[in-house]
């Protein structure tokens, strides 16, 4: 996950503030020095930097937070809203034309994964908003970049429009759109060569594009991992094109994701979108409220619960449900569930949603291997109907036929039923409302207390909607 | 002439004139740098424009100067923490002092690191085998097209490995590239096993009595362990069928990349024991200055930069041009 070594270092300054009793403008200061150090490392660009800094401190600096009681946690706070304010505030989300087909246009550096957005963006609009996209190959220019798109296009089974490489991009925009109009499609992604912000005569292809095509969005495409340059890319690529929207990609990978909070500040245009993942369906909107959450290691409970209810289907999970309450949870239900939980995305993720859980000591060691699962898979797939059913039968020798049959050392057979059990232990308890010593899960200190805050958050979230809901009913 | 006597000789003044053996090469670097040195000499020079004293605001400038330009944050700490010491034991008060301080400590740097190599390891006698490896983006593909052309062009017979059976499109664009620059390409069905393609490709090359062959990979980010091991496999494959195999393991970056950089040089070197990196994208960027971190904390040499778009913008990296490149109107101004 992006954002991990900010993370840590930003709590690490304000660790040392916690530890004091009161609060002095001189400790702001000191940790100020931290924090900006921690956002430089993490490539923000230095004037974002800077201009952040200033503003923290300006707040932070005032008696009313100084003299609180809690001077500490109110810092964290308004940090974290800066950080908000600073990626944006709001979600911000695609604007469609009035008038059918809207265009959108994908622009940005050589490899910063405009193709593979194309697609993902196509197939995030069909699923969600309904459109019926028709993908546009205007990269002329990189050899098989056709190819790439008429490839995605198959895989999504949407219809690519191409003209071959040697027509300019301008004409192919063009007639993609009259084709879209033709054949009833509501939605064209463009998706152009990519280009250096300094080549004048490819922007200048850009620019004509967009006379022609008048797009609705403009979505500039930014690598995550990249340096300070995001800022100048962005930049250029606003002042030539005035684009609408800015998408992140790579963010799966363990990037401190400086571009993203830079990028929004220099051009103050939203971050749309963040593509987490090689798949055709690992694309996000972006929450700058999240985000903010989750560099503070306060976790992401929202996008947690958004992603269970998408992926986990209801009725399933409340027969889970039941079935932990009388304990008849069997290796049956723990592959359901071992299902469900992949559908979500990869496990380190979702761990990291958890408020909290950034702190486990050792988590950002944490690297599951995907076929781990599927090994787990094997392992019970090898049990006879019966096993699996009342898994306190497998003794010695049976244990020894499962590790034959799956292919896997018996250590991991031992490893797995043995998981198995104490997870059932501990999920009994829980489900009856035993929820002693989940407080220590967080540690102490700062960390453990930032992971209780935005727990404490959580719940009164949730209470707040809980009371709305009812508000509702009376009226 | 070494790059120190070189800003030796620009400091005292000594030799005005320029260096005789100024190449096609480092004109083409100037060039394709001017971008990089541009804002970085420009940056300094605003910094010593605004010098009065030497304080902690001047540190925190310079600080930001020098990660500004992706020099990296350790890297910028210890200039900072030696110029520090400097100023207090030399007493280093006027602009030209502090100025000549921080020249010194970052060619010290760059020297003291000077490891390794540059040259791609060829094995004389039979098939040289060159493993490219990096994130996804960064121009595999296309610098192993570029590297391909070049050792054509010095009549060697050059065979292409399509291994990246991932991405959509990846095997034809190396099939294209293949028919453009004359190179056999070897590939497998898209979504195949890279490591038989692989297989197949070094069996291929045998065959052919091929002297080099280039092995393309999917990209992949450093912390997919998958994706790594799957690395690791097509390696071992090599390594199995031809024993001292590969030759070279290049870690293709983009020059664009921030900190970032570091942390993937770090793992394919874990995973793959990356022999060299290939800068790519210097045309376009305004910094470059993670080699300097990079060439620091790990120690693997950059072999290649990448200049530009065409087939021939893949040049040999030459240290001395690099940074004198960075430094070299600095340090005209400072005369």
């Amino acid at each position: 996950m992006a954002f991990e070594g900010l993370t840590e270092r930003l709590q690490n300054a304000m660790t040392k503030l916690r530890r004091k009793g009161k609060v002095s403008e001189a400790d702001v200061r000191e940790m100020m020095r931290e924090v900006r150090l921690a956002l430089l490392e993490a490539d923000v660009n230095f004037k974002v930097v800077k201009e952040f800094v200033n503003k923290v401190s300006e707040r932070a600096i005032g008696t009313e937070v100084l003299d609180s009681l809690s001077p500490g946690q109110q810092i964290i706070k308004i940090v974290n809203d800066e950080l908000t304010e600073l990626m944006g505030g709001e979600t911000a989300t695609i604007n469609y034309s009035v008038k059918p087909p809207t265009v959108v246009m994908m622009v940005g550096l050589q490899g910063a994964g405009k193709t593979t957005t194309a697609g993902k963006i196509a197939n995030y609009v069909r699923k969600n908003d309904n459109k019926r996209p028709l993908l546009v190959a205007a990269d002329i220019y990189r050899p098989a970049a056709i190819q790439q798109l008429q490839t995605i296009g198959n895989q999504l089974d949407m219809p690519v429009f191409t003209l071959g490489d040697q027509v300019s991009p301008v004409e192919i925009a063009q007639k993609g759109i009259e084709e879209a109009v033709r054949t009833g499609r509501d939605l064209v992604l463009i998706d152009t060569a990519g280009r250096l912000h300094v080549d004048e005569n490819l922007m200048t292809e850009l620019s004509d594009i967009k006379k022609i095509a008048e797009p609705s969005e403009i979505f500039l495409v930014v690598d995550a991992m990249t340096g300070q340059d995001a800022v100048n890319v962005a930049k250029s690529f606003n002042e030539q094109l005035d684009v609408t929207g800015v998408v992140l990609t790579k963010l799966d990978g363990d990037t401190r994701g400086g571009a993203a909070l830079s990028i929004r500040s220099v051009t103050g245009k939203p971050i749309k979108f963040v593509g987490q993942g090689e798949k055709l369906d690992a694309l996000e909107p972006f929450h700058p409220d999240r985000m903010a959450n989750r560099i503070l290691g306060m976790g992401d409970m929202l996008t947690l619960i958004e992603k269970a209810q998408q992926d986990i289907d209801e009725k399933k999970a409340e027969e889970m449900a039941e079935k932990l309450r009388d304990n008849s949870f069997d290796f049956n239900d723990f592959i359901d569930q071992m299902d469900q939980v992949s559908n979500m995305g990869p496990l380190e993720d979702i761990i990291k949603m958890i408020p909290g859980m950034n702190n486990m000591p050792g988590l950002d060691q944490l690297q599951i291997d995907p076929k781990d699962t599927a090994r787990m898979k094997a392992i019970v797939l090898s049990m006879t109907p019966k096993e699996r059913e009342n898994p306190d039968i497998i003794s010695q020798s049976r244990r020894k036929r499962i590790a034959k049959g799956s292919g896997r050392p018996l250590v991991e057979v031992n490893r797995l039923i043995k998981q198995f059990n104490e997870s059932k232990k501990m999920m009994n308890k829980m489900s009856n409302g035993n929820f002693q010593g989940m407080d220590n899960l967080f540690g102490n200190g700062v960390k453990g207390k930032l992971g209780k805050l935005a727990m404490n958050q959580m719940a009164r979230k949730n209470k707040k909607k809980k009371k709305k809901n009812v508000r509702k009913k009376k009226k | 002439m070494g790059l120190f006597d070189r800003i030796k000789q620009a400091f005292t003044g000594e030799k005005k004139e320029t260096p005789v053996e100024q190449t096609e090469t480092t004109e083409k670097y100037e060039k394709g740098l001017e971008k990089t040195r541009k804002t970085f000499s420009s940056r300094m020079n605003e910094l010593f424009a605004n010098f009065r004293t030497v304080d902690e605001d001047f540190f925190e400038d310079l600080e930001e100067v020098l990660i500004e330009s992706d020099v990296g944050f350790e890297v910028t700490m210890e200039i900072t923490e030696a110029l520090r010491q400097e100023v207090k034991l030399k007493n280093a008060k006027n602009k030209n002092d502090v100025q000549q301080v921080i020249i010194e400590k970052m060619v010290d740097i760059y020297e003291e690191s000077e490891s390794g190599d540059r040259s791609i390891q060829l094995n004389k006698d039979g098939l040289t085998i060159i493993l490219f490896v990096g994130v996804n983006g960064v121009g595999k593909t296309t610098t192993i097209a570029k590297m391909a052309h070049q050792y054509i062009d010095e009549g060697k017979k050059v065979v292409l490995a399509a291994g990246d059976t991932f991405r959509a499109g990846a095997i034809e664009q190396l099939e294209v590239w293949g028919e453009r620059v004359g190179a056999t390409v070897v590939s497998g069905k898209a979504g195949g096993d890279p490591a038989s393609v692989v297989f197949d490709a070094v069996k291929r090359a045998k065959d052919e009595n091929a002297d080099i062959l280039i092995v393309d990979t999917a990209g992949r980010l450093q912390n997919k362990v998958n994706l790594m091991k799957e690395l690791e496999k097509m390696k071992r494959i090599i390594s199995r069928e031809v024993p001292d195999g590969p030759h070279e393991v290049l870690l293709v970056l983009d020059a664009t990349t921030g900190q970032n950089a570091m942390i993937q040089a770090r793992q394919f070197k874990e995973t793959t024991d990356v022999t060299g990196i290939v800068l790519t994208k210097l045309d376009g960027t305004a910094k470059g200055g993670i080699v300097l971190a990079i060439r620091k904390e790990l120690g693997i040499p950059v072999k290649y930069v990448g200049l530009g778009e065409n087939m021939d913008d893949l040049e040999e990296f030459n240290p001395n041009e690099f940074v004198f490149g960075l430094f070299s109107e600095l340090i005209k101004d400072t005369l």
